[in-house]
């Protein structure tokens, strides 16, 4: 149970952040972390028994009927993912609460911080498809709040909208293919489903369910064409971007991918859809990357471009690949949380991040610059960091790959040989090179914010120092969670010389090359850059959600015109025009018209009230119409009492007679008819209750000559004497059998009378 | 409008009503009747007053508040179930008790007959609210 | 007779309809009784017609054999009531739109909003 509790207590601590900051003053984010460090150390000590292959399970019933639970599912993959997700939340909460210091309503900020990790950590351990879907929202709702923490600044709304739109279609995409998912297995349990990977494979919803997973996946993690909310993402403070966008919310997509991979992976679909997408992300990021000038742009492209990598070696699938996938998972998560911790150091000490604007800054810092270069040299893949496995493994996955490895091999040549230059860019522009007139002379950062970064890199450096001892039981369990056939490789930093090692040298000289012509180099990709991809996805993002709003304002100018007449109109129209083709493709109706049995005196009374209809209709005099209405009141009474309905003449005679004297009193008040509609008008509103009138003629004709089945009245004519002691029936199922109904009636005709008389009070105050 | 037909009329009419309306009301529930019609002739005897005299002056006559009467009405109507609760039985259902029994004449009560007076003051009282206000403007 | 009715009835919805769609606040309301008159009557005539023969029980042997239906009439009794009560509100309504509005025209409302 200690999963759950472990969520509850976080989840717990982030709700209080807001409210103990103040009391905790600057030692506050040291006391934030002690949580995600406590989770740490508790993951990091389950390590030996999860190697041994097992894993540990929780269920608390939520929705039984439905399959639902909160289910808990912790095997390798999920322990080496918390481990990220809460080591590197450990230091971010120390980063973050030095770093925020300045600003205002950073306790709230330490809470949203806490709560997106609580919402990562509970996706890399749910056991249930909904479990997992609940905290995948969840980050896509704190994230929202921790991009827009800016909130007055216009483009930190709009960068934060962006990603709550892109990820939320995409979480409500991946909750279709979920459903769709636990179709076959009829069940929401990761256990069950991965214990049983064929059955969706044998299904014909398995192309549903993967395209929904898959948009789900992609929009998370920022795949060509959605990866532009990403960078877009980088107006949030820079814990945020050390945070979501080293091990966290851009990794939930490669979690689930990964995670799944059991289950929907091996398929031709699968391994075509995650290459040509990840690939196409992994050069389409590294390509973008070099124009810019922004430092957490930079670092926000390279991140696509790992991304796309992670999904490329998930769909490539081979042993190799799914070692690279992990291997890289870890090399990123730590050399990209170094990066942006420290470019959120350059900023607070330089007021800057534009590297044009940067230079010489490694005589006033040069621990930190010694820290942000090894984390480069991570990202270039060079011995003896952890980078430099993970490179290696990946141009093996790429050799080896099954299918379209020439493909494969050149984007990632490529994409690599962009790394190298950025990290040899980054790393003389920013520390060597022209010094340019800084505000205030920049410093050595505090502690506070270079630990993370420090410890992060010494990972990476050991790591890469002792693949085997170090790396490899961090990672192997892993691998065989997400591929169970597959092996661990064991992980060595010398492999001999091989066709890989000389392309890992000749990716660093390509590098080399590329940066020593950087001058012309990048102006030119520039200018090829506005030429062939003007339209920014940003932009075009915004002019599609315009366009919507545009749409559904335009739809309820026309839906919501105001006019009761056109309401009413299209309600009668449309409802009469659907009667009449029923009645028109039904079987054909007998209407028995039946002309004999008809009473002279009833014929005349009819005729008087269709002429009482039209003369208040027409008649331009309102008392005529209202005597015309009396008329009308009269004649219908008449009929009651020609065919048996006594109580309800005389309730008629009464109430009809009232009527008029009441309209007549309003009448008084009102203005003379006026003409309002034009004849047309008048002609088309003829037409439409024409439309109705005729209908309804139908209808009683039908309805007359239909016989029901035993009418429930018969009950009522048995028991009204035997049992209500009541010889007028009607009277009794008013006042016995349908007591409740007329009570109800009589409080709402009290209701109405309370409504009149408090009107007329209140216009008498005026 | 002044009429002097009209006010005789009402005057001799209005306690004619009232005894008619009640009649009304008790042989409802064997005959034509009841507490809906009933109550119109209670309300339609004060309105035909208050055409003759106007609002003021018959608002001075009565001896109740048509607010109250209406909410009286509903009080009963909603008491009147009660006491079915007390003999064991749903709310609402109907419950009779024999007060005088003869072999020509029994008079037999029960709660709907009671149902029916709320009914009755309820209808009246909300059309009485309903015409003095708006007669009164 | 129940060609004439029904007859009567589609007259009477349809002049129900056309009132309805009247711009004149007054002739709406109209419509409205005259909605409340064509729904009673179609109750009342679809329940059947019987002649002679009201709900009153006399103690006589077989005499619900071609009585007239009570339970449609207690529907529409109820229903005529309840159109007195909503009338009345409409009507009031009416009377205040027109003393805060000084309009009898619907569709100045909508434009003046």
């Amino acid at each position: 149970m200690t999963t759950g509790l472990f969520l509850i207590v976080l989840l717990g601590v982030s709700a209080l952040a807001p409210f103990i900051r103040k009391y905790l003053k600057n030692s506050a984010g040291w006391i934030y972390a002690i949580w995600p460090f406590t989770g740490f150390l508790y993951y990091l000590s389950l390590l030996p028994q999860i190697n041994q292959g097992h894993v540990l399970m929780e269920s608390y019933t939520w929705l039984p009927a439905l399959g639902i639970n909160f289910s808990f599912y912790v095997d390798g993959f999920s322990v080496l993912f918390s481990l990220l997700v809460l080591g590197i939340g450990t230091f971010i909460m120390i980063y973050a609460g030095y770093y925020m210091r300045p600003y205002p309503m950073k306790g709230r900020f330490m809470g949203y911080l806490l709560l997106f990790m609580t919402a990562m950590q509970g996706i890399v351990v749910s056991g249930n498809l909904i479990t997992m879907f609940v905290f995948w929202e969840l980050t896509s709702v704190s994230s929202y709040l921790l991009i827009g923490y800016y909130h007055e600044k216009p483009e930190a709304r709009a960068s934060a909208l962006q990603a709550l739109l892109i990820t939320g279609f995409g979480g409500l995409a991946l909750l279709g293919g979920f459903v769709l998912l636990a179709i076959p297995y009829e069940s929401y349990e990761l256990s069950y489903i991965l214990s049983n990977p064929d059955l969706i494979k044998n299904s014909n919803l398995y192309l549903p369910a993967f395209i929904l997973v898959a948009i789900g996946a992609f929009t998370k993690s920022a795949q060509f064409p959605f990866h532009f909310w990403l960078p877009g993402a980088m107006t949030a403070p820079s814990p945020v971007s050390a945070f979501l966008h080293s091990a966290t919310m851009v990794k939930a997509g490669v979690f689930l991918l990964a995670r799944l991979n059991p289950v929907l992976g091996g398929t031709e679909l699968w391994s075509y859809t995650l290459t040509i997408v990840g690939a196409t992300t992994m050069f389409t990021g590294a390509w973008l990357s070099i124009t810019q000038v922004d430092l957490k742009r930079i670092l926000a492209y390279t991140t696509v471009s790992a991304l796309g990598t992670l999904v490329l070696l998930i769909g490539t699938g081979t042993e190799y690949a799914i070692n690279a996938a992990i291997i890289f998972l870890l090399v990123h998560a730590l050399y990209k949380g170094t990066l942006f911790m420290m470019a959120g150091n350059i900023e607070k000490k330089t007021g800057t991040r534009d590297i044009n604007q940067l230079g010489g800054l490694f005589k006033y810092m040069p621990f930190a610059a010694v820290v942000m270069i090894l984390a480069l040299v991570s990202m270039a893949g060079v011995p003896p960091m952890l980078g430099f496995l993970g490179k290696e493994l990946i141009y093996e996955a790429s050799v080896a790959a099954p299918k379209a490895h020439l493909f494969i091999l050149t984007l990632g040549f490529l994409t690599n040989v962009i790394l190298v230059f950025l990290s040899l860019r980054l790393t003389i522009d920013i520390f060597w090179g022209k010094e340019p007139e800084y505000a205030k002379t920049p410093a050595e950062p505090n502690l506070a914010l270079v630990i993370g970064p420090f410890f992060l890199v010494l990972a990476s450096f050991i790591l890469g120092l002792f693949p085997s001892a170090m790396a490899n039981p961090l990672t192997s369990s892993a691998i065989t969670s997400i591929s169970p056939e597959l092996d661990a490789i064991i992980l060595k930093l010398w492999h001999g010389f091989n066709l890989v090692l000389a392309l890992s040298v000749f990716t660093l000289l390509s590098g080399l090359f590329v940066f020593k012509y950087r001058h012309k180099i990048i102006p030119a990709i520039d200018r090829f850059n506005i030429k062939y991809f003007r339209r920014e996805f940003t932009r075009l993002f915004f002019q599609m959600i315009d366009a919507f709003l545009i749409f559904t304002k335009l739809k309820t100018k026309t839906l919501q015109h105001g006019y009761h007449r056109y309401y009413l109109m299209t309600l009668f129209v449309i409802a009469s025009v659907l009667v009449w083709i029923m009645i028109w493709r039904a079987d054909p109706i007998i209407l028995e018209l039946n002309f004999s049995d008809m009473p002279l005196n009833l014929v005349a009374v009819v005729i008087l009230i269709i002429a009482a209809a039209i003369s208040s209709i027409v008649s331009n005099s309102r008392v005529v119409a209202l005597i015309s209405l009396g008329v009308i009141g009269f004649g219908i009474t008449i009929i009651f009492i020609a065919y048996s309905g006594v109580d309800l003449a005389i309730t008629m005679i009464m109430v009809e007679t009232l009527l008029v004297i009441l309209a007549m009193t309003v009448v008084y008040h009102l203005p003379k008819y006026q003409n309002f509609s034009s004849t047309g008008a008048r002609m088309r509103d003829a037409l439409v209750a024409t439309l109705v009138g005729s209908f309804f003629i139908v209808l009683v004709l039908q309805a007359g000559t239909s016989t029901l089945d035993a009418p429930i009245s018969e009950f009522f004519k048995e028991a009204s004497y035997t049992q209500a002691f009541g010889r007028n029936i009607v009277n009794v199922i008013l006042v016995d059998f349908r007591a409740l109904d007329t009570l109800g009636e009589i409080t709402v005709i009290s209701i109405a009378a309370l409504g009149i008389y408090a009107m007329i009070q209140l216009s008498k105050k005026q | 409008m002044e009429s002097i037909i009209l006010q005789i009329a009402a005057r001799h009419m209005r306690p004619l009503l009232l005894v008619l309306s009640l009649i009304v009301l008790y042989r409802g529930h064997n005959e034509p009747g009841g507490g809906f019609i009933g109550g119109l002739m209670f309300g339609a005897a004060y309105i035909l007053y208050a055409m003759a005299f106007g609002v003021k002056k018959t608002q001075k006559t009565l001896f109740f508040n048509p607010i109250n009467l209406t909410a009286l009405g509903l009080l009963v109507a909603l008491a009147s179930g009660i006491p079915a609760i007390f003999a064991g039985d749903l709310f609402m259902t109907g419950e009779w008790y024999t007060f005088f029994e003869h072999t020509a004449f029994e008079l037999k009560l029960g709660t709907p007959l009671l149902f029916d007076v709320g009914v009755y003051f309820a209808v009246a009282g909300m059309l009485m609210m309903v015409m003095f206000s708006l007669m009164e403007e | 007779m129940l060609v004439l009715l029904a007859v009567l009835i589609g007259v009477l919805y349809g002049s129900a309809v056309y009132l309805l769609l009247r711009r004149n606040i007054f002739k709406l309301i109209l419509g409205l009784i005259f909605l409340g008159h064509a729904t009673n009557l179609l109750l009342f005539v679809a329940s059947g017609l019987t002649s002679g023969k009201p709900a009153f029980l006399r103690g006589l042997e077989d005499e619900t054999i071609g009585m007239s239906d009570p339970l449609p009439q207690a529907l529409i009794l109820t229903a005529i009531v309840i159109g007195l009560g909503v009338t009345a509100f409409a009507l009031t309504l009416v009377y205040r739109f027109y003393k805060v509005t000084k309009t009898v025209d619907f569709d100045e409302l909508s434009e003046n909003e």
